[in-house]
Protein backbone atom coordinates (compact mmCIF):
# COMPACT_ATOMS: atom_id res chain seq x y z
CA UNK A 1 0.00 0.00 0.00
CA UNK A 2 1.21 3.56 -0.70
CA UNK A 3 2.85 4.93 2.40
CA UNK A 4 1.40 8.19 3.79
CA UNK A 5 4.98 9.31 4.33
CA UNK A 6 5.82 9.03 0.61
CA UNK A 7 2.81 11.19 -0.22
CA UNK A 8 3.61 13.75 2.49
CA UNK A 9 7.22 14.05 1.29
CA UNK A 10 6.38 14.72 -2.36
CA UNK A 11 7.38 18.43 -2.23
CA UNK A 12 10.94 17.51 -1.20
CA UNK A 13 11.20 14.30 -3.23
CA UNK A 14 9.71 15.72 -6.44
CA UNK A 15 10.68 19.39 -6.34
CA UNK A 16 13.62 19.54 -3.91
CA UNK A 17 11.72 21.99 -1.72
CA UNK A 18 13.77 23.06 1.29
CA UNK A 19 13.16 25.50 4.15
CA UNK A 20 15.23 28.63 4.79
CA UNK A 21 15.41 29.79 8.41
CA UNK A 22 14.17 33.37 8.74
CA UNK A 23 16.51 34.02 11.68
CA UNK A 24 19.92 32.55 10.80
CA UNK A 25 19.44 31.88 7.06
CA UNK A 26 20.29 28.16 7.28
CA UNK A 27 18.65 26.13 4.50
CA UNK A 28 17.30 22.83 5.82
CA UNK A 29 16.86 19.91 3.43
CA UNK A 30 14.78 17.94 3.99
CA UNK A 31 12.70 20.75 5.54
CA UNK A 32 12.26 20.62 9.30
CA UNK A 33 10.14 22.18 12.03
CA UNK A 34 12.88 23.68 14.23
CA UNK A 35 16.22 25.16 13.14
CA UNK A 36 19.52 24.54 14.98
CA UNK A 37 19.25 28.17 16.16
CA UNK A 38 15.87 27.39 17.78
CA UNK A 39 13.83 29.35 15.25
CA UNK A 40 10.58 27.77 13.95
CA UNK A 41 10.02 30.27 11.14
CA UNK A 42 11.03 29.01 7.67
CA UNK A 43 10.37 30.28 4.19
CA UNK A 44 10.21 28.06 1.08
CA UNK A 45 13.41 27.72 -0.91
CA UNK A 46 14.24 25.31 -3.72
CA UNK A 47 17.51 23.43 -3.95
CA UNK A 48 19.09 24.61 -7.22
CA UNK A 49 19.16 22.27 -10.24
CA UNK A 50 22.96 21.95 -10.25
CA UNK A 51 25.63 21.19 -7.67
CA UNK A 52 28.94 19.43 -7.09
CA UNK A 53 30.04 16.19 -5.43
CA UNK A 54 31.48 16.62 -1.93
CA UNK A 55 32.01 12.94 -1.25
CA UNK A 56 30.65 9.60 -2.42
CA UNK A 57 30.63 5.87 -1.82
CA UNK A 58 29.97 2.95 -4.14
CA UNK A 59 27.52 0.24 -3.19
CA UNK A 60 28.23 -3.28 -4.43
CA UNK A 61 25.93 -5.28 -2.17
CA UNK A 62 22.54 -3.64 -2.25
CA UNK A 63 19.18 -4.03 -0.53
CA UNK A 64 16.59 -6.08 -2.45
CA UNK A 65 14.92 -3.23 -4.38
CA UNK A 66 18.29 -2.00 -5.69
CA UNK A 67 20.01 -5.34 -6.46
CA UNK A 68 19.79 -4.98 -10.25
CA UNK A 69 21.56 -1.60 -10.13
CA UNK A 70 24.90 -2.60 -8.53
CA UNK A 71 27.48 -1.22 -8.57
CA UNK A 72 25.96 2.21 -7.98
CA UNK A 73 27.11 5.31 -6.17
CA UNK A 74 25.60 7.50 -3.49
CA UNK A 75 27.02 10.97 -2.99
CA UNK A 76 26.68 14.02 -0.81
CA UNK A 77 26.11 16.84 -3.25
CA UNK A 78 26.37 20.53 -2.45
CA UNK A 79 23.89 22.44 -4.58
CA UNK A 80 24.82 25.75 -6.21
CA UNK A 81 22.78 27.50 -3.48
CA UNK A 82 24.70 25.73 -0.73
CA UNK A 83 22.37 22.91 0.31
CA UNK A 84 23.78 19.45 1.06
CA UNK A 85 21.76 16.60 -0.44
CA UNK A 86 22.44 12.85 -0.17
CA UNK A 87 21.58 11.27 -3.49
CA UNK A 88 22.22 8.39 -5.85
CA UNK A 89 24.41 9.35 -8.85
CA UNK A 90 23.20 7.48 -11.93
CA UNK A 91 23.93 7.00 -15.65
CA UNK A 92 27.67 6.52 -15.10
CA UNK A 93 30.23 4.00 -13.90
CA UNK A 94 31.55 4.40 -10.33
CA UNK A 95 35.02 5.16 -11.74
CA UNK A 96 33.59 8.19 -13.60
CA UNK A 97 32.65 9.88 -10.32
CA UNK A 98 35.17 12.25 -8.70
CA UNK A 99 34.96 14.67 -5.79
CA UNK A 100 34.26 18.14 -7.13
CA UNK A 101 32.53 16.98 -10.32
CA UNK A 102 29.47 18.94 -11.36
CA UNK A 103 26.06 17.23 -11.26
CA UNK A 104 22.49 17.99 -12.19
CA UNK A 105 19.44 16.81 -10.25
CA UNK A 106 17.04 14.68 -12.29
CA UNK A 107 13.62 13.10 -11.73
CA UNK A 108 13.75 9.31 -11.55
CA UNK A 109 11.97 6.21 -10.28
CA UNK A 110 13.20 5.35 -6.78
CA UNK A 111 11.50 1.98 -6.34
CA UNK A 112 8.22 0.24 -7.08
CA UNK A 113 6.02 -1.46 -4.53
CA UNK A 114 6.28 -4.91 -6.11
CA UNK A 115 4.61 -5.69 -9.48
CA UNK A 116 1.21 -4.28 -8.53
CA UNK A 117 1.88 -1.42 -6.11
CA UNK A 118 2.60 2.25 -6.74
CA UNK A 119 5.72 3.58 -8.44
CA UNK A 120 7.69 5.92 -6.19
CA UNK A 121 9.58 8.81 -7.79
CA UNK A 122 12.16 11.26 -6.53
CA UNK A 123 15.43 13.05 -7.25
CA UNK A 124 18.77 11.56 -8.25
CA UNK A 125 21.84 13.18 -9.79
CA UNK A 126 23.72 12.72 -13.08
CA UNK A 127 27.18 13.98 -14.02
CA UNK A 128 27.14 16.96 -16.39
CA UNK B 1 -1.13 35.05 -31.90
CA UNK B 2 -1.15 31.47 -30.50
CA UNK B 3 1.95 29.32 -30.45
CA UNK B 4 4.78 27.73 -28.54
CA UNK B 5 6.19 29.68 -25.59
CA UNK B 6 8.77 27.12 -24.55
CA UNK B 7 9.96 23.77 -25.90
CA UNK B 8 12.26 21.10 -24.52
CA UNK B 9 13.33 17.52 -25.02
CA UNK B 10 14.90 14.69 -23.10
CA UNK B 11 16.73 11.61 -24.36
CA UNK B 12 18.23 8.89 -22.12
CA UNK B 13 22.02 8.49 -22.20
CA UNK B 14 22.06 4.74 -22.81
CA UNK B 15 22.34 3.36 -26.36
CA UNK B 16 22.39 0.07 -28.18
CA UNK B 17 23.77 -0.26 -31.70
CA UNK B 18 21.89 -1.97 -34.51
CA UNK B 19 24.90 -4.31 -34.88
CA UNK B 20 24.53 -5.53 -31.31
CA UNK B 21 20.84 -6.39 -31.78
CA UNK B 22 21.49 -8.00 -35.18
CA UNK B 23 24.28 -10.15 -33.71
CA UNK B 24 21.93 -11.47 -31.03
CA UNK B 25 19.37 -12.74 -33.55
CA UNK B 26 21.67 -13.75 -36.40
CA UNK B 27 20.46 -10.91 -38.62
CA UNK B 28 22.47 -8.94 -41.16
CA UNK B 29 23.37 -5.61 -39.52
CA UNK B 30 24.46 -4.08 -42.84
CA UNK B 31 21.05 -4.80 -44.32
CA UNK B 32 19.32 -3.08 -41.38
CA UNK B 33 21.62 -0.06 -41.60
CA UNK B 34 21.14 0.26 -45.35
CA UNK B 35 17.49 -0.79 -45.48
CA UNK B 36 16.13 1.11 -42.48
CA UNK B 37 18.89 3.77 -42.25
CA UNK B 38 19.32 3.12 -38.52
CA UNK B 39 22.62 3.11 -36.57
CA UNK B 40 21.69 3.02 -32.89
CA UNK B 41 18.82 3.83 -30.55
CA UNK B 42 18.26 5.29 -27.10
CA UNK B 43 17.50 2.96 -24.19
CA UNK B 44 15.89 4.13 -20.95
CA UNK B 45 17.82 3.53 -17.72
CA UNK B 46 16.27 1.13 -15.21
CA UNK B 47 14.92 4.09 -13.27
CA UNK B 48 13.44 5.92 -16.27
CA UNK B 49 9.94 5.69 -17.69
CA UNK B 50 7.50 7.86 -19.62
CA UNK B 51 6.81 9.94 -16.50
CA UNK B 52 10.47 10.73 -15.73
CA UNK B 53 11.19 11.50 -19.40
CA UNK B 54 8.15 13.80 -19.50
CA UNK B 55 9.30 15.66 -16.39
CA UNK B 56 12.81 16.23 -17.77
CA UNK B 57 11.52 17.37 -21.18
CA UNK B 58 9.01 19.71 -19.52
CA UNK B 59 11.68 21.16 -17.21
CA UNK B 60 13.67 22.06 -20.33
CA UNK B 61 10.55 23.63 -21.86
CA UNK B 62 10.03 25.66 -18.66
CA UNK B 63 13.67 26.83 -18.72
CA UNK B 64 13.07 28.22 -22.20
CA UNK B 65 9.55 29.56 -21.52
CA UNK B 66 10.65 31.37 -18.36
CA UNK B 67 7.11 31.45 -16.93
CA UNK B 68 5.61 30.61 -13.55
CA UNK B 69 4.53 26.92 -13.68
CA UNK B 70 1.34 27.68 -11.73
CA UNK B 71 0.09 29.68 -14.74
CA UNK B 72 -0.15 26.42 -16.71
CA UNK B 73 -3.81 25.39 -16.85
CA UNK B 74 -3.52 22.00 -18.56
CA UNK B 75 -0.99 19.16 -18.62
CA UNK B 76 -1.45 16.55 -21.36
CA UNK B 77 0.89 13.59 -21.73
CA UNK B 78 0.68 11.52 -24.91
CA UNK B 79 2.30 8.06 -24.81
CA UNK B 80 1.76 4.41 -25.63
CA UNK B 81 3.85 3.42 -22.60
CA UNK B 82 2.17 5.14 -19.66
CA UNK B 83 3.60 3.40 -16.56
CA UNK B 84 0.14 2.93 -15.03
CA UNK B 85 -2.86 1.35 -16.76
CA UNK B 86 -5.02 3.37 -14.37
CA UNK B 87 -3.57 6.63 -12.93
CA UNK B 88 -2.65 9.39 -15.35
CA UNK B 89 1.05 10.05 -15.97
CA UNK B 90 0.11 13.74 -16.00
CA UNK B 91 -0.70 13.70 -12.27
CA UNK B 92 2.89 12.84 -11.34
CA UNK B 93 4.33 15.16 -14.01
CA UNK B 94 2.26 18.16 -12.87
CA UNK B 95 3.12 17.50 -9.20
CA UNK B 96 6.84 17.31 -10.04
CA UNK B 97 6.69 20.57 -12.00
CA UNK B 98 4.77 22.40 -9.25
CA UNK B 99 1.67 22.98 -11.39
CA UNK B 100 -0.96 21.32 -9.13
CA UNK B 101 -3.74 21.69 -7.96
CA UNK B 102 -5.47 24.22 -10.26
CA UNK B 103 -4.88 22.33 -13.49
CA UNK B 104 -6.71 20.09 -15.96
CA UNK B 105 -4.88 16.81 -16.59
CA UNK B 106 -5.37 14.03 -19.13
CA UNK B 107 -3.28 11.30 -20.70
CA UNK B 108 -3.52 10.70 -24.43
CA UNK B 109 -3.04 7.51 -26.43
CA UNK B 110 -2.80 7.01 -30.18
CA UNK B 111 0.25 4.84 -30.86
CA UNK B 112 2.99 7.14 -32.19
CA UNK B 113 0.89 10.29 -32.52
CA UNK B 114 -0.28 10.70 -28.92
CA UNK B 115 2.19 13.58 -28.48
CA UNK B 116 0.80 15.68 -31.32
CA UNK B 117 -2.74 14.97 -30.08
CA UNK B 118 -1.75 16.56 -26.79
CA UNK B 119 -0.27 19.49 -28.75
CA UNK B 120 -3.47 19.90 -30.79
CA UNK B 121 -5.67 20.06 -27.68
CA UNK B 122 -3.28 22.36 -25.76
CA UNK B 123 -3.21 24.74 -28.74
CA UNK B 124 -7.01 24.67 -29.05
CA UNK B 125 -7.52 25.54 -25.37
CA UNK B 126 -5.25 28.57 -25.70
CA UNK B 127 -7.02 29.63 -28.89
CA UNK B 128 -10.33 29.38 -27.00
CA UNK B 129 -8.95 31.59 -24.19
CA UNK B 130 -9.56 28.87 -21.59
CA UNK B 131 -6.23 29.40 -19.82
CA UNK B 132 -2.96 31.31 -20.00
CA UNK B 133 -0.64 28.39 -20.82
CA UNK B 134 -1.09 24.70 -21.66
CA UNK B 135 1.61 22.02 -21.58
CA UNK B 136 1.66 19.16 -24.11
CA UNK B 137 4.13 16.29 -23.92
CA UNK B 138 4.88 13.33 -26.19
CA UNK B 139 7.08 10.68 -24.55
CA UNK B 140 7.60 6.94 -24.75
CA UNK B 141 9.76 4.02 -23.66
CA UNK B 142 8.74 1.82 -26.54
CA UNK B 143 9.28 -1.94 -26.71
CA UNK B 144 9.66 -4.15 -29.74
CA UNK B 145 9.31 -7.91 -29.31
CA UNK B 146 12.72 -9.62 -29.08
CA UNK B 147 13.91 -10.61 -32.55
CA UNK B 148 11.19 -8.55 -34.26
CA UNK B 149 12.19 -5.86 -36.78
CA UNK B 150 10.71 -3.29 -34.39
CA UNK B 151 13.43 -4.07 -31.87
CA UNK B 152 15.95 -2.23 -34.07
CA UNK B 153 13.98 1.00 -33.79
CA UNK B 154 11.78 1.12 -30.65
CA UNK B 155 13.48 3.62 -28.34
CA UNK B 156 12.91 6.13 -25.55
CA UNK B 157 12.64 9.90 -25.30
CA UNK B 158 10.24 12.78 -25.39
CA UNK B 159 9.53 16.44 -25.96
CA UNK B 160 7.37 19.05 -24.28
CA UNK B 161 5.72 22.19 -25.64
CA UNK B 162 4.12 25.02 -23.68
CA UNK B 163 1.42 26.83 -25.65
CA UNK B 164 0.30 30.37 -24.97
CA UNK B 165 -0.45 33.80 -26.44
CA UNK B 166 2.53 35.75 -25.08
CA UNK B 167 6.31 35.27 -25.41
CA UNK B 168 5.88 33.06 -28.47
CA UNK B 169 8.88 31.39 -30.16
CA UNK B 170 6.90 29.69 -32.94
CA UNK B 171 3.42 30.74 -34.02
CA UNK B 172 1.02 27.90 -34.91
CA UNK B 173 -0.67 29.01 -38.14
CA UNK B 174 -2.59 25.93 -39.31
CA UNK B 175 -3.61 22.45 -38.16
CA UNK B 176 -5.10 19.51 -40.04
CA UNK B 177 -5.84 15.90 -39.06
CA UNK B 178 -6.46 12.81 -41.20
CA UNK B 179 -7.71 9.60 -39.55
CA UNK B 180 -9.22 6.23 -40.56
CA UNK B 181 -9.71 2.76 -39.04
CA UNK B 182 -6.62 0.89 -40.28
CA UNK B 183 -5.40 -2.27 -38.46
CA UNK B 184 -1.66 -1.75 -39.07
CA UNK B 185 -0.33 -2.04 -35.50
CA UNK B 186 -1.92 -2.74 -32.14
CA UNK B 187 -1.47 -4.12 -28.67
CA UNK B 188 -4.35 -5.76 -26.81
CA UNK B 189 -4.89 -5.02 -23.11
CA UNK B 190 -2.49 -7.18 -21.08
CA UNK B 191 -0.19 -8.06 -23.99
CA UNK B 192 3.44 -7.06 -23.36
CA UNK B 193 4.59 -6.46 -26.94
CA UNK B 194 2.65 -4.91 -29.83
CA UNK B 195 1.82 -6.73 -33.06
CA UNK B 196 1.89 -5.30 -36.56
CA UNK B 197 -0.18 -6.24 -39.55
CA UNK B 198 2.66 -6.95 -42.00
CA UNK B 199 1.46 -5.59 -45.34
CA UNK B 200 -0.71 -3.03 -43.56
CA UNK B 201 2.22 -1.10 -42.07
CA UNK B 202 3.67 0.77 -45.08
CA UNK B 203 1.49 1.95 -47.94
CA UNK B 204 -2.06 1.81 -46.46
CA UNK B 205 -0.99 3.13 -43.05
CA UNK B 206 2.08 5.38 -42.79
CA UNK B 207 2.15 6.68 -46.37
CA UNK B 208 -1.60 7.08 -46.87
CA UNK B 209 -2.12 9.06 -43.66
CA UNK B 210 0.99 11.25 -43.80
CA UNK B 211 0.30 12.07 -47.44
CA UNK B 212 -3.37 12.70 -46.59
CA UNK B 213 -2.49 15.07 -43.77
CA UNK B 214 0.42 16.67 -45.63
CA UNK B 215 -1.57 17.34 -48.81
CA UNK B 216 -4.57 18.41 -46.71
CA UNK B 217 -2.70 21.06 -44.75
CA UNK B 218 -0.93 22.40 -47.85
CA UNK B 219 -4.31 22.79 -49.55
CA UNK B 220 -5.97 24.31 -46.48
CA UNK B 221 -3.15 26.82 -45.94
CA UNK B 222 -2.50 27.58 -49.60
CA UNK B 223 1.21 26.87 -49.00
CA UNK B 224 3.60 24.72 -51.01
CA UNK B 225 6.64 22.66 -50.04
CA UNK B 226 9.03 25.40 -51.14
CA UNK B 227 7.45 27.86 -48.66
CA UNK B 228 8.93 25.81 -45.80
CA UNK B 229 12.51 25.90 -44.60
CA UNK B 230 12.02 22.65 -42.69
CA UNK B 231 9.67 19.68 -42.42
CA UNK B 232 9.39 16.80 -39.98
CA UNK B 233 7.53 13.57 -40.69
CA UNK B 234 7.08 10.75 -38.19
CA UNK B 235 10.20 8.54 -38.13
CA UNK B 236 9.45 4.81 -37.62
CA UNK B 237 12.78 4.22 -39.40
CA UNK B 238 15.21 6.34 -41.42
CA UNK B 239 13.77 5.57 -44.82
CA UNK B 240 10.02 6.27 -44.51
CA UNK B 241 10.25 10.01 -43.68
CA UNK B 242 12.68 10.63 -46.56
CA UNK B 243 10.37 8.79 -48.99
CA UNK B 244 7.18 10.51 -47.83
CA UNK B 245 8.93 13.89 -47.77
CA UNK B 246 10.02 13.45 -51.37
CA UNK B 247 6.48 12.51 -52.42
CA UNK B 248 5.23 15.76 -50.85
CA UNK B 249 7.89 17.80 -52.65
CA UNK B 250 10.41 18.28 -49.84
CA UNK B 251 14.17 17.81 -50.31
CA UNK B 252 16.72 16.26 -47.97
CA UNK B 253 18.00 19.68 -46.73
CA UNK B 254 14.52 20.59 -45.47
CA UNK B 255 14.28 17.31 -43.54
CA UNK B 256 17.87 17.07 -42.27
CA UNK B 257 17.70 18.96 -38.90
CA UNK B 258 14.65 16.99 -37.74
CA UNK B 259 15.76 13.65 -39.20
CA UNK B 260 17.26 12.36 -35.97
CA UNK B 261 16.08 8.76 -36.20
CA UNK B 262 19.42 7.18 -37.28
CA UNK B 263 20.88 7.98 -33.84
CA UNK B 264 17.70 8.12 -31.74
CA UNK B 265 15.51 5.31 -33.05
CA UNK B 266 11.74 5.63 -33.04
CA UNK B 267 10.63 7.27 -29.80
CA UNK B 268 6.96 6.75 -30.81
CA UNK B 269 4.91 9.62 -29.29
CA UNK B 270 8.21 11.48 -28.85
CA UNK B 271 9.40 10.91 -32.43
CA UNK B 272 8.15 13.73 -34.68
CA UNK B 273 7.85 16.13 -31.68
CA UNK B 274 11.56 15.60 -30.90
CA UNK B 275 12.41 16.06 -34.59
CA UNK B 276 10.48 19.32 -34.38
CA UNK B 277 12.35 20.31 -31.20
CA UNK B 278 15.71 19.60 -32.92
CA UNK B 279 14.54 21.79 -35.81
CA UNK B 280 13.61 24.67 -33.46
CA UNK B 281 17.15 24.35 -32.05
CA UNK B 282 18.52 25.60 -35.41
CA UNK B 283 15.61 27.57 -36.92
CA UNK B 284 15.81 31.31 -37.54
CA UNK B 285 13.12 33.96 -37.08
CA UNK B 286 10.60 34.02 -39.93
CA UNK B 287 11.23 30.45 -41.06
CA UNK B 288 8.29 28.11 -41.66
CA UNK B 289 8.17 24.53 -40.34
CA UNK B 290 5.80 21.70 -41.30
CA UNK B 291 5.26 18.94 -38.71
CA UNK B 292 3.31 15.77 -39.56
CA UNK B 293 2.94 12.93 -37.07
CA UNK B 294 1.64 9.42 -37.65
CA UNK B 295 -0.01 7.04 -35.23
CA UNK B 296 -1.01 3.50 -36.09
CA UNK B 297 -4.66 2.74 -35.97
CA UNK B 298 -4.32 5.10 -37.90
CA UNK B 299 -4.01 8.87 -38.22
CA UNK B 300 -1.81 11.90 -38.78
CA UNK B 301 -1.81 15.41 -37.30
CA UNK B 302 -0.24 18.21 -39.34
CA UNK B 303 0.90 21.65 -38.11
CA UNK B 304 2.33 24.73 -39.78
CA UNK B 305 4.61 26.84 -37.55
CA UNK B 306 6.31 30.19 -38.15
CA UNK B 307 9.36 30.89 -36.00
CA UNK B 308 9.55 34.28 -34.23
CA UNK B 309 12.42 36.53 -33.12
CA UNK B 310 12.23 35.17 -29.56
CA UNK B 311 13.77 31.86 -30.67
CA UNK B 312 17.24 33.41 -30.50
CA UNK B 313 16.68 34.40 -26.84
CA UNK B 314 15.56 30.97 -25.64
CA UNK B 315 17.34 28.24 -27.59
CA UNK B 316 20.47 28.20 -25.40
CA UNK B 317 18.52 28.12 -22.13
CA UNK B 318 18.24 24.30 -22.21
CA UNK B 319 20.13 21.37 -23.69
CA UNK B 320 19.66 20.91 -27.44
CA UNK B 321 18.55 17.65 -29.04
CA UNK B 322 21.72 17.15 -31.11
CA UNK B 323 23.86 17.56 -27.97
CA UNK B 324 21.77 14.94 -26.17
CA UNK B 325 22.11 12.63 -29.18
CA UNK B 326 25.84 13.01 -29.66
CA UNK B 327 27.32 13.40 -26.16
CA UNK B 328 27.38 11.42 -22.89
CA UNK B 329 26.46 8.19 -24.65
CA UNK B 330 26.80 4.89 -22.77
CA UNK B 331 26.66 1.80 -24.98
CA UNK B 332 25.02 -1.40 -23.78
CA UNK B 333 25.52 -4.96 -24.93
CA UNK B 334 22.42 -7.07 -25.60
CA UNK B 335 22.49 -8.69 -22.15
CA UNK B 336 22.54 -5.33 -20.36
CA UNK B 337 19.85 -4.07 -22.71
CA UNK B 338 17.64 -7.08 -21.96
CA UNK B 339 18.06 -6.44 -18.22
CA UNK B 340 17.29 -2.71 -18.58
CA UNK B 341 14.15 -3.42 -20.61
CA UNK B 342 12.79 -6.10 -18.29
CA UNK B 343 13.20 -8.83 -20.90
CA UNK B 344 14.81 -11.23 -18.42
CA UNK B 345 12.54 -13.38 -16.26
CA UNK B 346 13.41 -12.69 -12.61
CA UNK B 347 12.27 -14.26 -9.35
CA UNK B 348 10.17 -12.01 -7.10
ZN1 LIG C 1 18.06 29.23 12.09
Amino acid sequence: MPSPRYHREMPQRYRLEAGKCNTCGHVAFPPRMVCNCGCRDFKDERVSDFGKILTFTTIRVAPKDFETQVPYSVAIVESDNGVRVTTQVVDCRPEDIKIGKKVKFVFRKMYTEGHTGIICYGYKAVLV
Amino acid sequence: MVGIVGYGSYLPRFRIKVDEIAKQWGRDADAVRRGLLLKEKTVPAQDEDTITISVEAARNALRRADINPVDIGAVYVGSESHPYAVKPSGTVVAEALGIVPEVHIADYEFACKAGTEAMFVAYSLIKADQMKYALAIGADTSQGAPGDALEFSASAGGSAFIFGKEKIVAELLHTYSYTTDTPDFWRREGAFYPLHGGRFTGQPAYFKHILGAGQGILKKSGLKASDFTYAIFHMPNGKFPLTVGKKLGFNKEQLEPGWIVPLMGNTYSGSSPTGFSATLDVAKPGEMILLVSFGSGAGSDAFVFKVTERIDEVRDKAEKVRDMLETNRIYLDYGQYAKFRGKIIMND
